[in-house]
C-alpha cells in the first residue's frame, strides 16, 4: 500500500490555502491510483493543523512537531522529507509552486535523485494508469506534457488552479506522529521577519492594474480608488516596478505574480508576452488601452478602446453613482 | 572569496516564434542572450568581489554557441568561465543540469559562494540552484532581494519565504537572486573588447570523471521527461469591443451583473 504525498505548508498557525488545493487533487489521484491520500506536516505545536488535512481529505498525516521546525529552515525540512519518502515510498509527492514550495521540492527531489516538474496546472492519470503533468513553458506560450520515469513522481503546483475538497470535519483520518530527525547547525539562521507581504497579488479577487499608459506615479490614486470600490488591488505592469512606482509585489507577468483573480481590469496596458502570460487566465479580463491593435484586446473578454484618463474616471463615477442610488 | 555563477543562454522571449503544428520552437527565430535573471547573478558577485577581493568564475552548460554567453559574463566582471559541452550532456532536465553543474563546480573547488539567478525565462521552473546545493552539500537560500551584509564566511541576505525574512547563512552556500537585488551595470565597450579575446575554457563530460557518475548526465540520467509539448493556439478577436457613448455604463451594467458591485 502505498499513497499520494501531499507537502502541507503553513503561515502564522494556518494552512495555506493551496495545501487544500493539492489534496483535492491528491484525492482524485490518490482514489484513480487505489492508494491513501497522505499529507506531511512539519511545524511546533500544529497538531491541530493536521485535523484541518483529515477534513479537506487526507488519510493520514504524518505529524513531526518539534521545536527546531518552528521556522522554515530548508535543510531540516528536507532532512526529515527525504526520510519520510524512503520510509513511506509515496507513488506521487506534490508541493505548493510557493516561493518555499519551490525552494524545497528541489532539494528533495535531488537528494531522492527523482524527477521534479515545476509549476504544474495540471496532473492526471492516463488511460494506461500513467503519471501525466502539465506544465506551462516559454512564458505561457507552450505547454509541455510530461512523465517521470523514478519515483516518487513529484511536482510542484501553481496556487489557485486545482479546486479544494469542501471541509468536512466528518472526515476521519489518522494522524501519525514521527521521531524528527534533529539537524544540529544547518548553516541557515532565520533572524527575523522583515516585511509582511502586505498584498498578494495572487490571493486577490480583483485586479486594477496599470501599464505604461499612465503618465505620472501619482495617477496611481486613480486605479486605487477604483480598486477600492470593486474590493481589489493595484497592479502594475514591470516597466512601472521597475521605476519603482510600486514595489515589486504588485508586479503582474513572468517575473512578478502570476495571479487569476476573478477580474482583472487592464488599463493603459499594451500586453507584452511576458504580461499576457502572469495574468491570460483571469476569469473576466476588461482591457482599457488607446491602442485598438494592443496585444492585450486579444485576451481580454471586454475592451473599451480609449484614453484611460477619460475611461477610468467615468468608470468611478458610474459605479458610485450606481452605489449611492441602492442605499438610497 | 571565490563566487561563481552559474548562467544560461536563453532565446530572447519576447521574440521566439512557436509552430502550432509540430509544438516545436523555432529558437532560429530569436536572438541568444544571457538569461535576464542571470545578469543579477552576475552582478551580486561582481559587487561582492569589490568589496572583499577574490574571483568570479562563471559556469554555463550548453551548446557550443552558448559561448557567447560566457563572454558576456566576462565582459559583465567575471575573471574566468568554463563551458560545460557534450553531446552526452544533451536533453538534460533539471535534475541532470543540476547534478552536472554541481560536478563542475566540486572539479572547481575552492569555492565560498555559487550564485544564480531565480529561474530562466525558458524553462521557468528555478529548481536548478536548489537542487545544485543538494548535490554540493551546501546550505542555499533561495529568492534573494537584499544582500545586507558579506564577510569571509557568512552573508545576511532578505529572502521571500512567502514573507520576507532576514536570514544568515554560512559559507559555503548558494544563493539565488530576484531582479530586487540589485541593477546589472551595462559593459562598457572596452569591457565587451576585452571579452572577446578572452579565453573560454571548455569542459566535456571526461574532464567531470573523477566526480560524476556519466549515467547521470543529460538524457540518459532525467528523469522528468516531455513527451508532448503543445502549443495552445490562444483564439484571438474574442473581444467585445464596448463603443459609443454608452460604452462604460455597459461596462459597469457586466460588473454589476457578475457581482462585482456589492
Amino acid at each position: 500500500m502505498t499513497g499520494v504525498l501531499v507537502f502541507a505548508e503553513w503561515r502564522e498557525g494556518r494552512v495555506h490555502p493551496v495545501t487544500y488545493e493539492l489534496l483535492g487533487k491528491g484525492r482524485e489521484l490518490a482514489d484513480k491510483l487505489g492508494v491513501e491520500l497522505w499529507s506531511a506536516l512539519l511545524g511546533y505545536r500544529v497538531e491541530e493543523l493536521a485535523k484541518e488535512l483529515i477534513y479537506h481529505g487526507a488519510d493520514k498525516v504524518f505529524l513531526y512537531d518539534h521545536s527546531s521546525l518552528r521556522v522554515f529552515d530548508v535543510v531540516r525540512y528536507k532532512e526529515n522529507l527525504v526520510r519520510l519518502t524512503k520510509e513511506e515510498k509515496p507513488e506521487v509527492f506534490l508541493f505548493g509552486a510557493t516561493p518555499i514550495g519551490r525552494s524545497l521540492a528541489p532539494r528533495v527531489a535531488a537528494a531522492l535523485n527523482t524527477g521534479l516538474t515545476a509549476d504544474c496546472t495540471d496532473i492526471f492519470v492516463d488511460e494506461n494508469g500513467e503519471i501525466v503533468q502539465v506544465r506551462p513553458a516559454f512564458t505561457g506560450n507552450i505547454l509541455a506534457y510530461i512523465k517521470t520515469r523514478s519515483r516518487p513522481v513529484m511536482a510542484t503546483i501553481r496556487y489557485r488552479v486545482m479546486a479544494p475538497l469542501p471541509k468536512d470535519t466528518s472526515r476521519k483520518g489518522s494522524i501519525v506522529r514521527k521521531e524528527v530527525v534533529e539537524v544540529k547547525d544547518t548553516g541557515i539562521i532565520v533572524l527575523r521577519k522583515v516585511s509582511e507581504r502586505k498584498v498578494n497579488l495572487a490571493d486577490a479577487d480583483v485586479i486594477v492594474a496599470g501599464g505604461r499608459g499612465l503618465r505620472r506615479k501619482e495617477d496611481l490614486a486613480m486605479l486605487k480608488e477604483l480598486a477600492e470600490l470593486l474590493g481589489g488591488e493595484v497592479g502594475v505592469s514591470r516597466p512601472l516596478a521597475d521605476e519603482g512606482w510600486l514595489p515589486r509585489e504588485h508586479q503582474v507577468g513572468f517575473s512578478g505574480n502570476t495571479v487569476k483573480p476573478k477580474l482583472y481590469i487592464a488599463c493603459g496596458i499594451s500586453g507584452s508576452p511576458q504580461h499576457l502570460a502572469g495574468m491570460r487566465d483571469s476569469e473576466l479580463i476588461i482591457a482599457i488601452n488607446i491602442d485598438p491593435s494592443a496585444p492585450i484586446f486579444r485576451v481580454a473578454h471586454y475592451g473599451i478602446v480609449g484614453d484611460l484618463y477619460e475611461v477610468v474616471p467615468e468608470i468611478i463615477r458610474e459605479i458610485k453613482a450606481r452605489k449611492l442610488s441602492v442605499r438610497r | 572569496m571565490h563566487v561563481v555563477v552559474l548562467v544560461k543562454q536563453v532565446p530572447d522571449i519576447e521574440k521566439v516564434r512557436f509552430d502550432f503544428e509540430t509544438g516545436r520552437i523555432d529558437r532560429s527565430s530569436a536572438p541568444a542572450e544571457t538569461n535576464p535573471f542571470d545578469l543579477n547573478a552576475l552582478e551580486a558577485a561582481v559587487q561582492i568581489k569589490e568589496e572583499l577581493g577574490g574571483t568570479v568564475t562563471a559556469i554555463s552548460m550548453g551548446p557550443p554557441q552558448a559561448e557567447s554567453t560566457l563572454r558576456d559574463a566576462i565582459a559583465r566582471g567575471a575573471d574566468r568561465a568554463i563551458l560545460l559541452t557534450d553531446t552526452r550532456m544533451a536533453g538534460a532536465d533539471t535534475l541532470a543540469t543540476s547534478y552536472t553543474l554541481a560536478c563542475a563546480v566540486k572539479v572547481l573547488g575552492g569555492f565560498d559562494l555559487v550564485i544564480c539567478g531565480e529561474k530562466t525565462v525558458d524553462g521557468d521552473t528555478g529548481q536548478v540552484g536548489p537542487e545544485v546545493a543538494e548535490f554540493l552539500g551546501i546550505p542555499h537560500v533561495a529568492y534573494v532581494s537584499e544582500i545586507r551584509e558579506v564577510e569571509r564566511d557568512r552573508l545576511v541576505v532578505v529572502a521571500d519565504m512567502g514573507d520576507k525574512y532576514l536570514v544568515e547563512v554560512r559559507l559555503p552556500a548558494l544563493i539565488t537572486v530576484t531582479k530586487d537585488v540589485n541593477t546589472p551595470r551595462l559593459p562598457t565597450l572596452r569591457d565587451r573588447l576585452r571579452a572577446r579575446k578572452a579565453e573560454i575554457e571548455v569542459w566535456d563530460a571526461d574532464v567531470l570523471s573523477k566526480v560524476c557518475d556519466p549515467g547521470r548526465l543529460g538524457f540518459e540520467g532525467s528523469k522528468a521527461i516531455v513527451f508532448r509539448v503543445v502549443v495552445p493556439r490562444r483564439e484571438g478577436g474574442g473581444c467585445v469591443f464596448l463603443e459609443g457613448e454608452d460604452a462604460v455604463k455597459r461596462l459597469v451594467d457586466i460588473l454589476e451583473e457578475r457581482g462585482f458591485l456589492c
